[in-house]
């Protein structure tokens, strides 16, 4: 496409034809404040706090959406700009709780943000009655506090067009309208899947997950409990994100030695887990291939996928590998194989996971996971209230040194670290199942084909004399395009991994929130990915069966891959559920 | 339908029956009590919505009834038509050749009514609209103050032609327009005809209709849509729905051309399900067009296809605004969406789309069969044709009227709208609806036209017009329009969700005497900040009906803020009623009506009101024979 | 309101349900179906209750929250059963300015309920309309079918006396 050129604030700049003033003013460094604008997601110019004015237009117009056009004349701080822009602020403070000192997200709310440049100086300024609303708080892994809410409708921009589950949207109209699922029911009632997309794209506080920092705490400071910390993959991709470090910058060292700090008795890795799935996950899909089992064999690792396929393909839950998500992997072998090797008594540990993902925290309560009949992890939070917790302890993150995980259980390859992006499951577990099959070792162990952030991937190998049929699915919308295909007998894949979040793990809803200003213009999924796949490259083992710790917990205690106790331990069973009951 | 022959064939067939009720073509003089010898007659009776809701069917069925007991039934048609205009005076019924106007006419009186005019040939003027009749003579409708400076153009079949007969409609010369385009007529010629004749939407803002098509036309695709916009949602409005139910199959017609020079294949009415009259005879409409093949394949043997599907609105006034309505047809919330892009390129199901209403839709086949020139010939410099009008309020000929543009507001309100009632004085029109303003006095003169509109803070509208009296509040008609617009407000936007809930909230203060001078710049800094930053048009256009208050009633405001009164007497927080004890009688009949018991006294002596326990109903000023109690 | 919930208990019989699946597969597949299919649902049941928006969210794929996001966008639909007589005022301008207001608060006050309710006993609904285009009748209410013009406030207790 031709550039083209324009006048903003009396410069001339250049644009490519079709792109918005937004864009073009970002070309140019100057900056438009966004709220409901969400790139590809939610574009709707619904808040109108990116009006500008444009010679010749009747009324502002609003910026994100607005294409510019050759010989267009621009201004984006006027003072009609910046009074019309305060006026919006005021306004939706109006009909917000404006309860910042107690809010979650004080200090990185984009609300507030905006009110602090904007120099919003009377709150009240249009103070009338307000919407009513009530905090709903039914669902096992999120509230929402309507008072708080501003409907930009980015939640229900991901929950409809990107996750294509759509159990909150607008409802009633003008005034009255609020965010919510249908006929009062609390999100707990409904179909969602706990991926906590939403509470990831809000811009305020009106969205946030169940906190259990205190419970942690708690935990930490009894003394008659052993306190066991796990952390996934993507965590360490984007931690360091809350204390000021560029998105992308991989921090496990000062994670690992942050939460030694924090008083938990030992710091072990999720990335243990992760192999640990791909043992049991590359064997089960041998067999299944073997022996005519299922096909195509669809990961379980990610709980808001596997919720979603029991709501809405109970039918093909045959396709699902029953093993257990490396978390609750993790968990399950702390409560027998560790607790038994340091001789103890697994109600006496408490396991704590930190997690990219808000789904865990429905997954911990799922039946069928208490390999030591009591529950595989017992808390699981967020990297969002990780990092809540480092700052109420005031440990000072960024100055410590980088530590190592602790052993045995910390122990891990490249393949587990990879998890966390999409397409990082098919590939960890096709290093492994084409080594066991063929018996020879890969050359070369980049699976490039299911890389990146497309939303499906597909690719065939050959693989000892068979070709292999894969595919990959971020983001429940397009796990939906793939599950139709195969209940019409459209696909003819074997292996299939899907996540429930665009981008895999990285971009979970647990993940620390990114304001738009900065997600319209830099892909947090591909950055955070990166930080993985460069970990990987740098490990010296990037084969999950060569885990050293993996082989000692296969010899000592679990036998073979898929065996009785791994069955017993590893792996678990799923719910038929319906759509909105 | 192969061919216009065939179409003219139909015409022919027609061609008595509607002759009978041209009333011009007879010029006969009718005298009361002097019978008129004529065989053949038709009596038409409105069909439409308000005549329906006044009782015009049983007045059919009657009819029938009685024409059937005279013997009558072969020289006397009963036709059941759309809307003639004088609703307040529905049912509404006339008879040809003679053009008697009867008015008001309830079932009992139909015995005589046959027995004696259609039997006897005598009219009996006691029946008639009194404006028809001069001592002896039974005046043409065209001569009566209401018809006379009216000029029917979207509303020509209206009330003469059965809407639910194709037949009918095809006998006034229906859907020649249609044949001579698809025979005729290249796409472009279309297009510069509309051009020519500058013809503008009569739905709001006036946008050059061929201008609209042009843009559409320009835009590649596989599909385009036309669409009719009936969802007249004013409040007040009734144009759009009167031409529907008297003449629908001028707008399918209307739709066909523009299918044709655009390149749509496919049309879309989006109607208010509040109209089922409408929906009903559109119903009728497309079956009958599709049954002669006048919609559907190969239209006129010419290769061209179009069809019409109806949708129903549910309740939505946002609707009306284009990019609401076909998010809307499309199965959502009917919220807008930002333009640009404009629908001619991205519009329903993101088709090139044109989307007109009903009323710039019935003008079409006529521009294509009259000439661009003959309708540009009526009207403004800049504003073409007629506009037709919904009046009401404080006026004596409730109803729909059709005037050229440039007609003045004087005109409409003194002369066909017969001036107001109870010999009140004309306070303020309202056109334009909750997107327009009030017009005062002082611009009774000016020529209402598009452009004259704006610039004196209201705006054409669809053509609602309701005119106030001295007893009207200006600062209550504000929170009236606003408190429809917040209840309409689709909740999209910041600024018309929040913005208008709080204009309203301020208007409250106001009328209920709690607001200080600097709300009032408060207010008036809100309404331009929403005009400058909400979404759609309605967004934009909410804060009018303050605005224009503002400008020529600002004095009112002022007068409850400061004074805390209400010059019209109507806020009732502002209000106190009082008893004169001069003029009480102490007949104890106020005392005895007022619902709150706030009124003491003893017979025969003054009474007085608590004002603590006064609930300002009205209810004893209204009893209140000797004129004592009053309020202030 | 968040939690509007209908108290009335579903009794949607076994033609109703017949009627509504043939309704959704013959539309199901028409560019924009929702909106004629809720109306159809609603001439059906003549409210929208979840049982019958979940069969509707089944069969057509649409979350049933955009169903519902739908149906309460639109003044027309409801969610609450409607009474025997159904009561409509109108507070369209020309019926406002003659005075439809004071008939609305009167009725309100009368039945005891407010406007888009329906009496205990399911005898009245009340609600509030736009112009329905008898302007020349105004102020009017409908019951019903039946238009009721040129109202006073003292009509009320003899108009509602007939259905009584």
């Amino acid at each position: 496409m031709d550039n083209i050129k324009l006048m903003i604030n009396g410069m001339e700049v250049e644009a490519p034809n079709g792109a918005t003033i937004l864009e073009a003013a970002h070309l140019a460094n100057i900056q438009i404040p966004t709220l409901c604008f969400l790139k590809d997601i939610n574009e709707i110019g619904a808040c109108r706090i990116c009006v500008v004015e444009v010679k010749g237009a009747k009324s502002l117009v609003a910026a994100c959406m607005h294409p510019v056009s050759n010989g267009m004349e621009v201004w984006t701080n006027t003072p009609k700009v910046l009074d019309s822009r305060r006026k919006t602020l005021q306004l939706l403070l109006s009909n917000h709780d404006r309860k910042c000192l107690s809010c979650v997200r004080s200090g990185n709310c984009e609300l507030q943000k905006l009110c602090h440049e904007l120099n919003v100086t009377d709150e009240t300024y249009y103070e009338g009655e307000k919407t009513p609303s009530e905090i709903d708080d039914s669902a096992p892994h999120m509230i929402r506090d309507n008072s708080k809410c501003i409907l930009c409708r980015r939640c229900t921009a991901v929950c409809d067009k990107i996750q294509g589950i759509g159990v909150i949207g607008p409802n009633e109209r003008g005034f009255a309208t609020y965010i919510g699922s249908p006929y009062g029911m609390g999100l707990g009632e409904t179909s969602c899947v706990s991926c906590g997309q939403c509470i990831a794209v809000c811009p305020t506080g009106a969205l946030r997950e169940k906190d259990s920092t205190e419970e942690v705490l708690a935990a930490i400071a009894d003394p008659t409990k052993h306190v066991v910390v796990q952390t996934a993959p993507s965590v360490r991709a984007a931690l360091g994100e809350e204390f000021g470090y560029p998105i992308g910058t991989d921090v496990e060292g000062k994670m690992a030695a942050t939460l030694r700090r924090l008083g938990f008795d030992r710091v072990f890795d999720t990335d243990f887990g992760a192999d640990l799935t791909i043992m049991e996950e590359a064997h089960e899909f041998i067999e299944r291939v073997q022996q005519g089992g299922v096909l195509p064999m669809i990961t379980s690792c990610s709980p808001g996928w596997v919720k979603y396929c029991e709501h809405y393909y109970p039918d093909l839950l045959g396709h699902l590998s029953s093993c257990k998500s490396p978390q609750q992997m993790f968990g399950a072998v702390t409560k027998t194989y560790y607790a038994q090797k340091m001789g103890w008594d697994p109600k006496d540990i408490v396991c704590v996971s930190v997690m990219p993902c808000t789904a865990k925290k429905f997954e911990i309560g799922r039946p069928d996971q208490s390999a030591a009949g009591v529950p595989d992890v017992d808390i699981s939070i967020t990297t969002r209230e990780l990092a809540r917790l480092i700052k109420r302890c005031c440990i000072n993150f960024v100055n410590l040194p980088d530590e190592g995980f602790d052993d045995p259980l910390g122990e891990s390859t490249g393949a587990g670290v990879i998890f966390g992006a999409t397409g990082g499951v098919m590939e960890a577990a096709l290093r492994t199942a084409v080594e066991t099959l063929t018996g020879e070792e890969l050359g070369n162990l980049d699976f490039t084909e299911v890389r990146g952030v497309e939303g499906i991937k597909e690719a065939v190998y050959q693989v000892h004399g068979m070709d292999v049929k894969v595919a990959v699915a971020s983001g429940l919308a397009n796990a939906r395009v793939i599950m139709d295909k195969i209940r019409n007998g459209e696909a003819d894949y074997h292996f299939i991994e899907i996540m429930a979040c665009p981008g895999g793990c990285v971009n979970g809803g647990g993940q620390p929130q990114v304001p738009a200003e900065v997600r319209n213009f830099q892909d947090i999924r591909s950055l955070r990915a990166q930080a993985l796949y460069k970990n990987d490259a740098n490990k010296k083992v990037r084969k999950s069966h060569e885990n050293e710790s993996i082989k000692k917990l296969y010899s000592e205690y679990l036998g073979e891959p898929g065996s009785h106790k791994a069955h017993e331990i590893l792996h678990t069973t799923y719910v038929k559920r319906v759509i909105n009951e | 339908m192969k061919s216009l022959d065939e179409l003219r064939q139909i015409r022919e067939q027609y061609k008595d029956i509607l002759e009978l009720r041209m009333h011009v073509a007879h010029k006969i003089e009718v005298k009361a009590q002097e019978a008129v010898e004529h065989k053949k007659r038709a009596v038409m009776v409105c069909g439409g919505t308000g005549c329906t809701s006044s009782g015009s069917r049983r007045v059919i069925e009657r009819l029938k009834e009685e024409i059937k007991k005279q013997g009558l039934e072969e020289d006397v048609s009963v036709v059941m038509t759309g809307c003639f205009g004088l609703c307040a005076l529905g049912p509404i019924m006339i008879v040809y050749p003679e053009g008697a106007f009867y008015s008001r006419v309830n079932e009992d009186e139909i015995p005589e009514i046959v027995e004696q005019h259609l039997l006897h040939g005598k009219v009996d003027t006691k029946y008639l609209y009194s404006e028809t009749v001069k001592g002896n003579t039974v005046l043409p409708l065209q001569d009566t103050p209401f018809y006379k400076k009216q000029k029917r153009v979207a509303l020509h079949n209206c009330g003469m032609i059965n809407p639910e007969k194709i037949e009918e409609y095809i006998g006034t010369g229906g859907y020649e327009a249609l044949g001579k385009v698809l025979t005729t007529m290249t796409p472009q010629d279309v297009i510069d005809t509309i051009s020519a004749s500058g013809l503008r939407g009569r739905g709001g803002a006036g946008f050059p209709t061929g201008k609209k098509w042009q843009f559409a036309r320009a835009n590649d695709a596989d599909q385009k849509y036309v669409c009719c916009n009936a969802d007249e949602g004013d409040p007040g409005a009734f144009m759009d729905r009167s031409i529907l139910e008297g003449d629908p199959h001028e707008v399918l017609e209307a739709m066909a051309i523009a299918g044709y020079a655009i390149g749509a294949s496919q049309g879309y009415i989006y109607v208010r399900a509040e109209y089922p009259i409408a929906v009903e005879r559109l119903n009728i409409a497309i079956k009958q067009a599709r049954q002669m093949g006048l919609l559907g394949k190969n239209i006129f043997d010419t290769g061209f296809d179009f069809d019409i599907e109806l949708r129903l609105g549910a309740g939505a006034f946002v609707c009306g605004e284009e990019t609401a309505l076909m998010t809307s047809i499309e199965g959502h919330r009917g919220e807008p969406r930002p333009r640009p892009p404009f629908p001619a390129l991205k519009g329903l199901f993101e088709k090139p789309t044109i989307l007109n209403n009903v009323e710039t839709w019935a003008n079409i086949p006529q521009i294509i069969m009259k000439g661009p020139e003959w309708f540009a010939s009526m009207g403004t410099e800049k504003s073409k044709g007629t506009k037709v009008f919904a009046l009401g309020g404080k006026i004596h000929n409730i109803g729909l009227v059709e005037v050229p543009m440039g007609t003045t507001l004087r005109e409409i309100v003194e002369e066909i709208g017969g001036g107001i009632p109870k010999g009140k004085k004309f306070k303020a029109a309202q056109t334009g609806g909750p997107s327009g303003g009030c017009i005062p006095a002082e611009h009774l003169d000016v020529p209402i036209d598009y452009e004259n509109l704006t610039a004196i803070g209201s705006m054409m509208g669809s053509g609602g017009l309701i005119v106030m009296d001295e007893d009207t509040c200006m600062v209550d008609i504000a929170k009236f329009f606003l408190n429809f617009t917040v209840d309409e407000s689709c909740g999209k936007c910041s600024p018309c969700r929040l913005g208008t809930k709080r204009l309203l909230e301020m208007l409250d203060k106001i009328t209920s005497g709690d607001a200080t001078m600097a709300d009032l710049d408060k207010l008036e800094e809100l309404c331009y900040y929403i005009k400058d930053n909400a979404l759609c048009a309605l967004g934009q256009t909410a804060p009018n009906p303050v605005l224009s208050t503002l400008r020529y009633f600002r004095d009112e405001y002022i007068a409850h803020i400061v004074d805390k009164k209400c010059p019209a007497g109507v806020c009732k927080d502002l209000l106190v009623y009082k008893i004169d004890p001069d003029k009480c009688k102490g007949c104890t009949l106020c005392a005895r009506t007022c619902p709150n018991d706030a009124i003491i006294g003893k017979v025969k002596e003054p009474h007085a009101i608590d004002p603590n326990k006064c609930v300002k109903c009205g209810a004893c000023m209204e009893k209140c024979r000797f004129g004592a109690i009053y309020k202030e | 309101m968040p939690n509007k919930k209908t108290t009335v208990a579903f009794s949607g019989t076994k033609e109703q349900e017949e009627a509504l699946r043939k309704v959704i597969s013959e539309k199901k597949d028409e560019k924009g179906a929702l909106m004629p299919i809720l109306q159809q649902a609603q001439d059906i049941y003549g409210y929208l209750p979840k049982e019958v928006m979940k069969i509707i969210s089944d069969e057509t794929r649409i979350p049933m929250e955009k169903i519902y996001g739908v149906a309460t966008f639109y003044a027309q639909f409801t969610l609450n059963p409607k009474g025997k007589y159904r009561i409509s005022v109108c507070l369209g301008t020309a019926c406002y300015v003659k005075g439809s207001g004071d008939i609305y608060n009167k009725l309100m006050e009368k039945l005891g309920i407010v406007g888009g309710e329906c009496t205990p006993d399911g005898k009245f609904s009340l609600d509030a309309c736009r112009c329905v285009g008898a302007c020349g009748l105004a102020p009017v209410m409908m019951v019903n079918d039946e238009v009721y013009g040129r109202l006073t406030v003292d009509d009320i207790d003899d108009i509602l006396a007939k259905y009584e």
